[in-house]
């Protein structure tokens, strides 16, 4: 894709970097999208650079405002800490090694009231952009730039078909469609990306089509 | 079609259409991204607003880093300022006491522009805003020198990188200095020539700038590095506007920019191996930040 004059000016965020600090922001905000908002634990699990200097850079910070809701410009995710334990959410932050993965990289867990619990992968790849690469154990692959619906369903013939024809009848142009699954015929998740807003009456009617699981909305 | 990747392409289009930098950078930008003017400007302009905002917050407040290492410096310019006894006069002393001050709001965790990133984010503003109070350039001759240095950092983006841990802080500081000469030299009324062999100064004055902050931390020698670019953006402004011209095109230095990122050893991109990470004061200062994290 062509550079556009906003990859050099901007993005508006609170300092000190964009990877370490914009980026988890990013992350944090996508892992809310997909646990819901009544977050009751959330445990950070950082590696590499972001295990390094987390401190300094208010990784930990930001990854906690993220999953408070706050955006990468909110001068609030200094004070993200009080915030939490104000709002009754507990953290913690762990160093850990996720292998294989970009050195800016988190794993998040969530757990909200009902004791559900939410698993993320992901990394801060630069300029405050991110990418997802784990999602509940499963291996994914989004960016959160686009409004990206996330589908966990049987891997059975005729869902990305019923899919995709509900989206087309609400006129919901697909930019990037992605499948992953573990086994056949077992879980699988669909990764679908659009630069249209999604509104919740389309995601209730994908809700109800058959072998589907769940569906969740992840819109920056 | 108003597309360019090259600062070559950049003056054939000005020339060929009879427009200005910003002019043509913004219709390349409607083109691009499909995007509304009005709605891009409006962003531009949010971000102009924002850059004014962590100035005032940097001078106004006693600000302290999340690492403790700056804060504060940006008013001990200032007052020498109001002092009134100072070698380089207003306009150099306001920029570099701007550029510290939002390199300090930046590592206290407060609101920037990351325009070209987070840690060159005080080179722009504290060109441009300062050029605006002392010269009294309308809001909208800024909004279209901001414009001139985005031009300049997508062509560098295209050709090269931003990224300190990509090309050390030639590409991070080097670039903006690079941007803030072109929009200066355009303020004053510089063609598209002139802002080109601006950048093509600055940018060479920096070249093979390494990165190398101290602890990993944004803070030293990223906020004082901030102030130097722009007093070299600020010198090669003057001269482009004296009529010195580059004898390497503006295009070439990028292309060497990159190829000396390329030839760094990764302990001087951003990995705090090298350079002022790797002495004795900074060594100490890390044990110390690690020992109290434990
Ligand atoms: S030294 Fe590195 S981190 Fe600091 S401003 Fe330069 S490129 Fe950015």
């Amino acid at each position: 894709m062509e550079t556009g004059l906003f990859d050099v000016l901007g993005p508006i965020m609170v300092g000190p970097s964009s990877s370490h600090t914009a980026g988890a922001v990013k992350l944090g905000n996508i892992a809310r999208k997909i646990a819901g908002e009544d977050v009751k634990q959330a445990d950070f699990y950082l590696h590499g650079s972001f295990a390094k200097t987390h401190q300094g850079h208010g990784t930990d910070k930001a990854l906690l405002g993220g999953v408070l809701g706050m955006s990468p410009d909110d001068e609030k995710i200094r004070d993200a800490f009080s915030i939490a334990e104000a709002a009754g959410v507990n953290y913690a932050f762990h160093i850990a090694d996720l292998g294989d993965v970009h050195p800016n990289s988190a794993r998040i867990v969530l757990q909200d009231q009902q004791e559900n619990k939410y698993e993320l992968i992901g990394s801060s790849i630069g300029g405050g952009k991110v990418m997802v690469n784990s999602l509940n154990g499963m291996h994914v692959e989004f960016n959160g730039q686009y409004a990206t619906i996330i589908t966990s369903h049987f891997d059975r013939p005729g869902v990305v078909a019923n899919v995709s024809s509900v989206l087309s009848r609400h006129g919901i142009n697909i930019a990037f469609l992605k499948v992953f699954r573990q086994l056949r015929g077992s879980e699988a998740r669909m990764i679908i990306e659009s630069d249209q807003t999604i509104a919740p009456y389309i995601l209730d009617e994908l809700k109800e089509l058959p072998d589907i699981n769940s569906v969740v909305l992840v819109d920056l | 079609m108003y597309q360019y990747s090259s600062g070559e392409k950049l003056l054939q289009l000005c020339h060929d259409q009879g427009k200005d930098i910003a002019e043509i950078a913004i219709i390349a930008e409607v083109e691009n991204s499909g995007n509304q003017k009005e709605q891009i400007i409006d962003w531009l302009k949010d971000q102009i607003q924002v850059m004014g905002d962590s100035i005032k917050k940097g001078l106004a407040q006693d600000i302290k880093s999340i690492g403790g290492l700056i804060g504060g410096n940006a008013c001990k310019l200032q007052k020498r300022l109001e002092s009134g006894d100072t070698f380089c006069g207003a306009v150099m002393l306001k920029s570099i006491s701007y550029a510290l001050a939002v390199t300090e709001v930046n590592a206290a965790m407060g609101r920037v522009v990351a325009a070209p990133t987070a840690g060159a984010s005080g080179i722009i503003p504290g060109v441009l805003i300062a050029l605006q109070e002392e010269k009294a350039y309308t809001d909208e001759e800024i909004l279209h020198a901001f414009i001139v240095s985005g031009a300049i950092g997508k062509i560098i983006a295209t050709n090269a990188t931003l990224s300190g841990a990509e090309g050390g802080c030639q590409a991070e500081c080097g670039s903006a200095s690079a941007m803030a000469a072109a929009a200066a030299v355009y303020l004053n009324g510089g063609g598209p020539e002139q802002c080109l062999d601006a950048a093509a100064m600055a940018l060479k004055g920096l070249l093979g700038l390494v990165c190398d902050p101290v602890a990993g931390l944004v803070e030293v020698p990223c906020s004082k590095r901030n102030a130097s670019s722009v007093a070299n953006a600020l010198a090669c402004a003057e001269m482009a506007l004296a009529g010195i011209t580059s004898f390497i095109p503006f295009d070439e230095v990028v292309e060497a920019m990159f190829k000396v990122g390329n030839m760094m050893s990764p302990a001087l991109r951003e990995t705090a191996g090298g350079g002022c990470a790797d002495t004795a004061t900074a060594r100490n200062y890390s044990r110390m930040l690690h020992e109290r994290r434990d």
